[in-house]
């Protein structure tokens, strides 16, 4: 049986020094997460200088009508519902507003590292719908994912600067989070399991960021004065840019006009 | 020598159960990329953590489609011990093996595409080599058939108009063709230059098939050959024409639409079927083209089958 016994290897050695070598080619400095986010900063804003910047999303034009989700084919799904639903891919306001478009200052900030918080952004799966449709969120905030369907789900962060993913979730899941590790705007989640289901996310690196609602303004709070870029999102009518200037606790206003 | 091999119809009913199941495979998969339902299962080879999760939605045509991979890699194990018990020819031997590396690469392709979100040069790679294994087990089921094993129709080569090499192009340009429409329908490239891959492919097509029939007429198989491969090239434009139609159409559905769902996953089946025809005219070819009269060396049951 001692024939069988391993005989220990005399090349090991210098195999596993090549490998350390190789491994510290082109990298002098020690990899750190850290690195970076210790060199501006901590974000800071003062209360008793700070305003608010809100505006309207305005849309001129006749509004188009949104196809019906045709969700027969997923019985589980169609139960959630009482009547049909709509794609909210353009949602025009009866005050003639846009709804879901993204709002978040583009530049003017000075340098900062503003830390996330620690409360959650919530993406539900409710009757085989996203809820929100449009959201924000902070780089390194948690994302939680809900699914409250009685039906499988898939959700697929479709970024191109962040890492994509793909989870599953199943029925009455347990939460699953996610993070973003820079800044995107906006990042695509799909559900193919089913395909009408599509949320946006935008991930910036600060807080001020806003979503117009159902009567189409936005309001962005507590932002340090200042002269900013301010840029809105809309998943279908692409971008706009606007600049305002906000004088210490002062408020401006910034109106954005899409159309079709 | 094919005269050795005797005509088994089991394994020739299974070799064409195996092409049936691949061509169903085909449209399985077609389905699942005109629904948009690639990533609905996001594990692999597992579902949801299951062999059976439910079959919903999306996941009704991701897992069906695994479904019907495994049963078709389960036919080619099958077809491969099976060839290697009754069947003599060493080539057809070595085929059945290429069909099961085939089938297990085609797998692993597919396990990658939805692990690694569908690059596209991996899903179209899947889609190509869907294609190229549905003509490997036509071809199959062409070689373990009663005609094959019959022998060849010789017919001498006219060399003023040469035809060898020259049916060599159309499965060529095609392939090449369909792998340009797998990288279209994985939003790789724009739907343009699979459109002007179509002209060029539908000229080599029809300029070998006119050859043949016009200057290899007395030769029944290569002229039924080439007009099957003529009427599926032109089936396959009108289904190219509706399919990219369609997608016009309902470019901005919330949802895949089933009619263009159906001329699309048409238009991905019945490209299948034109590789196969011309891989299967390409071999014919280059049978019957300066081949020797085989008759002495046929079977008394080869003969009663010819006449």
């Amino acid at each position: 049986m001692s024939e069988w016994k391993l005989k220990p290897v005399p090349t090991a050695k210098p195999f596993f020094l090549l490998i350390f070598l190789l491994a510290g080619c082109g990298n002098t400095t020690p990899p750190s997460p850290e690195r970076g986010k210790t060199a501006l900063p901590e974000g800071h804003v003062d209360p008793v200088t700070a305003g608010t910047i809100t505006g309207r999303i305005l849309f001129h034009g006749t509004p188009p009508v949104m196809p019906v989700i045709d969700m027969s084919s997923n019985p589980s799904c169609q139960r959630e519902h009482k009547g049909q639903v709509r794609a909210q891919t353009v949602v025009v306001n009866s005050n003639g507003t846009l709804r879901n478009a993204f709002v978040w200052i583009k530049s003017g900030l000075p340098p900062a590292h503003w830390s996330p918080p620690a409360e959650t952004v919530k993406l539900a799966q409710n009757g085989c719908i996203y809820e929100p449709h449009v959201e924000g969120i902070m780089v390194g905030q948690q994302l939680e994912i809900l699914n409250d369907d009685p039906v499988n789900h898939n959700v697929h962060a479709e970024s191109q600067i962040n890492a994509a993913w793909n989870i599953s979730e199943p029925p009455r899941a347990e939460h699953s989070f996610r993070k973003f590790t820079a800044p995107e705007v906006l990042i695509p989640v799909s559900c193919s399991v089913h395909p009408w289901m599509r949320s946006y996310l935008g991930v910036v690196p600060h807080p001020f960021f806003a979503v117009s609602g159902e009567d189409g303004t936005f309001t962005i709070p507590v932002v340090p004065p200042g002269t900013y870029t301010i840029e809105v999102v809309h998943e279908k009518l692409g971008k706009k840019e606007g600049t305002v200037t906000l004088t210490p606790g002062g408020s401006a206003t910034l109106d954005f006009t899409y159309g079709i | 020598m094919e005269s050795e091999n005797r005509y088994h119809p089991g394994l020739y009913r299974w070799s064409v159960l195996l092409a049936c199941g691949t061509l169903l495979l085909v449209v399985a998969g077609a389905m699942v990329t005109s629904r948009d339902a690639g990533l609905s299962v996001p594990d692999w080879p597992l579902s949801y953590g299951k062999l059976m999760p439910q079959m919903e939605g999306g996941i009704l045509y991701e897992h069906g489609h695994r479904m019907i991979a495994t049963t078709v890699g389960l036919l080619t194990i099958v077809s491969l011990v099976w060839i290697f018990r009754v069947d003599r020819r060493a080539w057809l031997r070595k085929l059945a093996v290429v069909a099961l590396l085939a089938v297990i690469v085609q797998g692993v392709l597919g396990g990658l595409t939805v692990l690694l979100l569908l690059p596209w040069w991996i899903s179209s790679s899947h889609a190509t080599l869907a294609q190229l294994f549905f003509s490997t087990t036509v071809a199959m089921a062409l070689f373990t058939s009663r005609p094959w094993l019959a022998g060849a129709s010789p017919i001498p080569e006219q060399p003023e108009y040469p035809i060898r090499f020259a049916s060599l192009a159309a499965p060529i340009v095609i392939v090449g063709q369909l792998f340009l429409g797998a990288a279209v329908r994985h939003k790789a490239i724009g739907s343009i230059y699979h459109i002007c891959g179509a002209p060029l492919v539908a000229g080599v097509v029809f300029w070998v098939s006119m050859r043949i029939l016009q200057h290899y007429a007395p030769n029944r198989e290569l002229v039924f050959g080439a007009k099957a491969l003529m009427t599926i090239t032109l089936v396959q434009i009108f289904l190219g024409i509706a399919a990219y139609m369609t997608r016009i159409a309902y470019a901005d559905a919330v949802q895949p639409m089933p009619l263009m769902v159906t001329f699309t996953v048409l238009h991905v089946a019945v490209g299948a079927l034109t590789l196969a025809t011309s891989v299967i005219l390409a071999i014919l070819v280059r049978r019957n083209l300066g081949a020797t009269v085989a008759m002495p060396a046929m079977t008394a049951e080869a003969i009663s089958a010819r006449s």
